[in-house]
This record gives structure tokens, C-alpha cells and sequence, in this order.
């Protein structure tokens, strides 16, 4: 696109960016997981809810998750220059000025959690809120840069939209709603330091203390076993606490098995050979979670329907 | 600046495009914004509103 070509050598203009660079600042990759989530954990909750509210819960849901996108890429604007991955994202080359960045983030984050309190409840909007908080200050601002354990803590702000989901129907936190939030929390280590090992070099550039960085590539083999075991632990929770039935249970072994299977070859591999398991188990890692999520719905509609 | 887009246009030609695109754009979002507090309006409300009145 001749566009971008040299774009890094200018200087964003304001209001001249184009609205893809816009919408790209809402990170719509990521904003497509969190609103598969929210709308499983807005399913799934006990009770009811009005579809046109349903609907404006999971976006806000969506544009929250964009606002805190966006301050992300506001506060990261100077690593992001330096990693190829993101070396293209619109603030480092030079598409969108950082003010543009951060007011878009705010007015998102700030319409997003009042519009929910309104439409639904102030439960669901506080957890937005502390979401949106969590991800910009906690995780990006403070430990993206200062511990390994980034993404281990940090992880929890894209757990919880399920939990806002679930909120936004039944206005509390229950043992369910946080088996949803513990799934993706335990899954984003191992998700993330795949892609670490296999990025590891840019992530080393930029000066961010990713494990394989900081540990070694060995240390975080294990720690990926390590989380992978708890992980396919707690996907079995459901089915014991009656949230779900035999044909999850059946997902989540099967599925479950594969996940570990992967982490064991990712933890036996070298060199070459181990970059390209590191990139099975990030692509692999994606489809589990949707499987997982799609599984648990499927199984409570066909419940439901009687089916099962 | 970053405007380099079309050569046929000028920079000034395109920034002016991208504004008026921009524009469309924040106007639809607005429009949205008024649907949604209308539609909740009248989800929140109900048909209580009509029945209730003595007409």
C-alpha cells in the first residue's frame, strides 16, 4: 500500500488518518475473542435478558475492550516502533498521533462502562471498568515492563469478559462465572509464551522481560507444561459442578489431550524444529479455547433442547 | 505528513477526502448512539407506558 510505504519519516496529521486506522486502534482481532467470550458467558448466566439489551451489553463489552486497545498502543507507541510484529500498528508508522490514541481509548472506555451501568447493571459496568483499568495501568503500564510474569497476571483483563457477560444478565459473581474467568486465565501463559519463544528476539529488542528472555527458552518449556496441566484441570470443572454435560466433558478430554500432547513436544524440542512446535501451539492454543467456549454453549443447547 | 495515498490527488485533496470520511463515519456513530439510547428507552420503559395512561 503506497500509503505507508516510508511513513515512519512523517509526522501524523491530525484527523488525517484513515477510519481503518481508526478502527485498527481497537485492535479487532482481539475485540473478536473478547465478544465471542462475553456473548458464551452472557448465554451460559441463569435467567434471562432482553436481546436488545443483550446485544448493546456485548457492545460495550466490545468497544471497552477496543478503548483499553487503544491506550495500550497510546502507552506503547515506543516499543511497538521496534518490534516487527507491531512495527506497522498506525501510531509507529506514523498514521495516528498519540494524542488521537489516547482520547479515542478514553471516550471508548468511558462511554462503553456508562452505556452498560445504564442498559444492565453497575456490577457488569464495574467489572468493565476495573477490566479497562487493569489492562491499560496494571498490565501495560506497570508489569509488561517490569516482570516476566507479564502476562500471567496481566491475562486476567481478557478474562474477564465472560465474567461481564454473565454480570450483565444476573448482576453477581458466581463459582461459575469464575470457572469461565479461570479458564482463560490459565490459558494465556501458555498462549503467549509460545508465541515468546518463537519471538523472542523482538521481544528481546524491545526490552521486554518476556520469559524466554529472562529464564530461558528450557524454563518456559516447563512453566508451559505447567500451565497447560492446570489448564485442562480446570476445563473439567464444568462437569463436575453441573454446568455442563457429558458432551463438553468429551470436548474438553479430547481437546485437552491434544493441548497437552503439543506442550510435551513443544518441551522436548530444539532449535529450529522447536520455533516451528512454539507456532503449532500458539495457532493450536486459539482453536482450543474457541472449541472450549463453543462446547460449553453447544452443550447447554442441547440439554436444553434435549438432546443429550 | 503521511498523505501519499493517490498521485493523482494533491496532499491537500486527500486530507480533505480523509476528513469528510471521517466525518461520515463519526456521524454514523452518533446515529448509532441515538438508536441505542432510544431502543433502551423503550425496552427499559415497556408497554407500560401506553397502558397505564388514561387516555
Amino acid at each position: 500500500m503506497a500509503f505507508v510505504d516510508h511513513s515512519k519519516d512523517y509526522v501524523a496529521v491530525a484527523g488525517g488518518a484513515r477510519v481503518e486506522d481508526y478502527l485498527a486502534l481497537l485492535k479487532p482481532r482481539v475485540m473478536s475473542l473478547v465478544v465471542f467470550t462475553a456473548i458464551i458467558g452472557l448465554l451460559l448466566a441463569p435467567g434471562g435478558i432482553n436481546p436488545v439489551v443483550g446485544l448493546i451489553a456485548i457492545l460495550c463489552i466490545a468497544i471497552g475492550a477496543g478503548g483499553s486497545g487503544a491506550l495500550n498502543m497510546w502507552y506503547d507507541a515506543d516499543i511497538d516502533r521496534i518490534m516487527s510484529r507491531t512495527a506497522n500498528r498506525p501510531i509507529p508508522a506514523g498514521r495516528v498521533s498519540r494524542e488521537e490514541a489516547l482520547t479515542l481509548g478514553l471516550v471508548c472506555s468511558g462511554f462503553s462502562v456508562m452505556i452498560l451501568g445504564l442498559a444492565t447493571n453497575w456490577v457488569a459496568a464495574a467489572l468493565l471498568a476495573f477490566t479497562i483499568f487493569f489492562y491499560a495501568v496494571i498490565y501495560t503500564m506497570w508489569l509488561k515492563r517490569s516482570t516476566p510474569q507479564n502476562i500471567v497476571i496481566g491475562g486476567a483483563a481478557g478474562a474477564f469478559p465472560p465474567m461481564i457477560g454473565w454480570a450483565a444478565v444476573t448482576g453477581d459473581i458466581t463459582l461459575p462465572s469464575i470457572v469461565l474467568f479461570l479458564i482463560i486465565f490459565l490459558w494465556t501463559p501458555p498462549h503467549f509464551w509460545a508465541l515468546a519463544l518463537y519471538k523472542q528476539g523482538d521481544y528481546g529488542a524491545a526490552g521486554i522481560p518476556m520469559l524466554p528472555n529472562v529464564a530461558g527458552e528450557q524454563a518456559t518449556k516447563v512453566q508451559i507444561v505447567v500451565y497447560t496441566i492446570i489448564l485442562v484441570a480446570t476445563t473439567l470443572v464444568p462437569s463436575f459442578i453441573g454446568m455442563s454435560g457429558a458432551l463438553y466433558t468429551a470436548v474438553a478430554v479430547v481437546t485437552g489431550a491434544a493441548f497437552l500432547y503439543l506442550s510435551l513436544r513443544l518441551y522436548r524440542a530444539t532449535d529450529t524444529a522447536m520455533k516451528k512446535v512454539a507456532r503449532s501451539v500458539f495457532t493450536f492454543s486459539l482453536s482450543y479455547l474457541f472449541v472450549i467456549f463453543l462446547a460449553l454453549i453447544t452443550d447447554r443447547v442441547a440439554q436444553a433442547a434435549g438432546w443429550l | 505528513m503521511a498523505l501519499m495515498a493517490d498521485p493523482a490527488r494533491t496532499p491537500e485533496e486527500e486530507l480533505a477526502r480523509r476528513r469528510r470520511r471521517n466525518s461520515i463515519a463519526l456521524g454514523l456513530v452518533l446515529g448509532a448512539l441515538v438508536l441505542i439510547f432510544y431502543a433502551l428507552t423503550i425496552v427499559k420503559v415497556g408497554p407500560g407506558v401506553i397502558t397505564q395512561r388514561d387516555l
